[in-house]
C-alpha cells in the first residue's frame, strides 16, 4: 500500500511554491542483499495538477533518489487552489494526494 | 597488539588530515547541498507515523501513550523534549526520551522491554522502528522551543557530571574519548565534518537536531543510535540501548546545548 | 411487421450504434495506448515513458532520444547543485530556465550507467523550474537540456562525488 506524500504549497507573489516528499524505495535493480538482488522498482511518472489542469508531467528513472523529492512552481495561483500529485511506478502502483495552496507568510 | 599500535598513529594522522581553514572554505560548497536537503527532509514523512503510534491503543494492555508522563504531566508533549533527560520519581532514575519511551511502552502498554530494545534501531532502508517514529514525533512537538535541561536534582547533576567525564575519558584500543574527534574546530574524517561539541554552537547543534533523517540509511535515527555508532567508531565494546552511559552523555550534551532551538527532524548525510 | 415503428428501424446505425462505435474506439485507443506505454493518471494523459532514453547507456544516445541532437549552450539555464556531494545517493539538483517558452527540462548525469535521470514537461501554467535529488555513481557533469520553441539548449555543472550512490 503506497505511503502518503507530504505536499507543501505556499503562495509567494502569485506563484505557488510546491514541494513534494514521497516514500518510495526507488530500487535500481542492482542492490544486493542477503536474499539476492532487489528487483528494480521505481516511480516512472509524476503528474502535478493545478485545479485539475496538468502543470507538470515528469518522467523519472531509477536514478532519482530513494524517498524522492520534487519541487516546482506554479504561476497564477491563489490561496485555496487545489494542487494534486499522482505518481505511478514501474509495477503500476499509484498514489495520489492533494493539498490546497496556503497563503504565504 | 603490534598492528593495533600501528593503527593508532595512522588513525591519528587521518583525523589530522583535517582541513586547514582555507580548504574548509570549500566547506561552503557543502552548505549549498545541505540547505537544499534540509529544507525538504524525507524524515518528515515519519512524523505522522509517530503520531499515529502515540495515539493508537497498542500492546498487550491495549493502551495508547497518552498517559505517559514525559516530565510535564501525563500526555503533555509541548516542551517535554526541551527538558530531557530528567529525573523521574516513578522509576527513581534519570531517563532520556528513548528510555522514557521504554518505560511507558512497558508499563502502560505491556510490551516486553527486551523485544522493544531489539527492535529499537531499525535496519537501513526499512520502514523504521516504532521508537524512531515516536521519538521523532514527541521531539517535534517541541519544535521552535529552546533546549532547557535543568540540574535541580542530585541524580540529574550526577548524570551530567558522569557524562562530562565520559566525554573526555580516553579508553580502549584506540585511546579515544569523544573529545578527540569533537574537541576542536575544523576537524573532519574524509568529507564528514565533525561537530565541534566543545563549542557552544556545536553543542547546540547536537542538542537540537536529533532525531534526524540519516540519508545514507534512509530512516530516522535517534541519539541512542548516534551514541552507539560513535562508541563503535571508537572501537569500544558495544554500547547497549538505554544504559546509564548513554543517558549520562545525553544529559551532558543536551545541557551543554541549552538555549538551542529544537528543529527536528535534522538531516544527516 | 406490426409493432415496429419505422423510426426504430431507421435508428439502427444511428444513436445506439454511434455509442457502440464510440465506446469500441475508446476501448481500442485505450488498449493501443496501454501497449504504447501511455498511462492515464488523474484527468490527464501522461506522455509515454521514454524507454529508449532511460535505457541509453551513453549520454549522447539519451540526448538523441529527447530529440536534442543539436544543443545550444545557454547562460539562461541555472543548475543549483552542490560542488561536492556528501552522499552520492542523494544529490540535490534544481534547474531554472529563463529561456522564453520553455517546454521541458531534462537532467542527465553524464557518467551514470544510464545517464538520463529525469525529464519534465512543463505546461504554460508552470514556471520553468524543477528540483529533485539524483543518485550519482561518480563525479560527473550534470547536464540540463531545455526545450524551448522547438530548440534545445544546454548547460552543465560538475558535481564531485566521493562515495557513489547507485547500489
Amino acid at each position: 500500500m503506497a505511503e502518503p506524500m507530504k505536499i507543501r504549497a505556499t503562495l509567494q507573489n502569485g506563484i505557488a511554491d510546491v514541494r513534494i516528499l514521497m516514500r518510495h524505495p526507488m530500487e535500481t535493480g542492482t542492490r544486493k542483499t542477503a536474499s539476492g538482488v532487489v528487483p528494480v522498482h521505481f516511480i516512472q511518472s509524476v503528474i502535478v495538477e493545478h485545479n485539475g489542469k496538468t502543470v507538470l508531467d515528469a518522467q523519472w528513472s531509477q536514478a532519482i533518489s530513494r524517498d524522492p523529492f520534487l519541487g516546482l512552481r506554479i504561476k497564477g495561483a491563489k490561496a485555496g487552489d487545489k494542487i494534486s500529485v499522482t505518481w505511478t511506478d514501474n509495477k503500476g502502483d499509484k498514489r495520489s494526494d492533494e493539498v490546497a495552496v496556503s497563503a504565504g507568510s | 597488539m603490534k598492528t593495533i599500535r600501528a593503527i593508532i598513529p595512522a588513525l591519528g594522522a587521518m583525523l589530522c588530515l583535517a582541513v586547514t581553514p582555507s580548504a574548509m572554505a570549500q566547506g561552503n560548497d557543502l552548505s549549498v547541498g545541505r540547505k537544499m536537503l534540509m529544507e525538504d527532509n524525507p524524515g518528515e514523512l515519519w512524523i505522522d507515523q509517530g503520531k499515529e503510534l502515540f495515539y493508537q491503543k497498542r500492546g498487550p494492555k491495549n493502551a495508547s501513550l497518552e498517559q505517559c508522563d514525559f516530565g510535564m504531566g501525563p500526555g503533555k508533549l509541548e516542551g517535554a523534549a526541551t527538558r530531557l533527560p530528567r529525573y523521574f520519581a516513578d522509576t527513581d532514575r534519570v531517563e532520556d526520551l528513548e528510555t522514557r519511551l521504554l518505560t511507558c511502552m512497558t508499563t502502560l502498554q505491556g510490551f516486553d522491554r527486551n523485544q522493544l530494545i531489539k527492535r529499537a534501531i531499525s535496519p537501513a532502508q526499512s520502514n523504521g522502528s516504532d521508537i524512531e517514529a515516536l521519538a521523532l514525533y514527541i521531539t517535534s512537538r517541541s519544535n521552535g522551543m529552546k533546549v532547557n535541561v535543568t540540574l535541580n536534582n542530585q541524580k540529574e547533576y550526577d548524570m551530567y557530571k558522569a557524562g562530562e567525564y565520559l566525554f573526555y575519558r580516553r579508553s580502549g584500543q584506540t585511546d579515544f574519548g569523544c573529545v578527540q574527534c569533537h574537541g576542536e574546530a575544523n576537524k573532519r574524517i574524509r568529507l564528514q565534518d565533525l561537530v565541534h561539541i566543545t563549542s557552544k554552537a556545536g553543542a547546540q547543534e547536537v542538542a537540537s537536531t536529533w532525531p534526524a533523517y540519516r540519508g545514507a540509511h534512509y530512516v530516522v535515527r535517534t541519539m541512542q543510535w548516534r551514541l552507539n555508532d560513535c562508541v563503535w567508531q571508537m572501537r569500544l565494546p558495544d554500547l547497549k540501548y538505554a544504559t546509564d552511559y548513554s543517558i549520562a552523555l545525553t544529559t551532558y550534551l543536551n545541557r551543554q546545548g541549552n538555549d538551542a532551538v529544537i528543529q527536528v527532524p535534522g538531516f544527516k548525510r | 411487421m406490426t409493432g415496429f415503428k419505422r423510426n426504430t428501424i431507421s435508428n439502427k446505425g444511428t444513436q445506439p450504434m454511434k455509442n457502440f462505435r464510440r465506446n469500441f474506439l475508446k476501448l481500442s485507443a485505450g488498449a493501443c495506448a496501454a501497449a504504447a506505454g501511455l498511462l492515464q493518471t488523474g484527468a490527464a494523459w501522461a506522455a509515454p515513458w521514454n524507454k529508449t532514453g532511460f535505457e541509453s547507456k551513453a549520454a549522447v544516445d539519451a540526448q538523441n532520444s529527447l530529440g536534442a541532437s543539436s544543443l545550444i549552450d545557454s547562460k539562461d539555464i541555472t543548475i543549483t547543485a552542490p560542488d561536492i556531494a556528501e552522499n552520492g545517493a542523494i544529490v540535490p539538483v534544481a534547474i531554472t530556465s529563463k529561456i522564453p517558452n520553455t517546454q521541458s527540462i531534462s537532467i542527465i548525469a553524464e557518467k551514470n550507467p544510464f545517464p538520463l535521470a529525469a525529464s519534465f514537461d512543463i505546461s504554460a501554467g508552470g514556471e520553468a523550474y524543477v528540483s529533485t535529488r539524483l543518485k550519482m555513481g561518480q563525479t560527473s557533469n550534470v547536464r540540463a537540456i531545455v526545450k524551448a520553441d522547438g530548440k534545445f539548449y544546454t548547460a552543465i555543472k560538475e558535481v564531485k562525488v566521493t562515495v557513489g550512490g547507485c547500489g
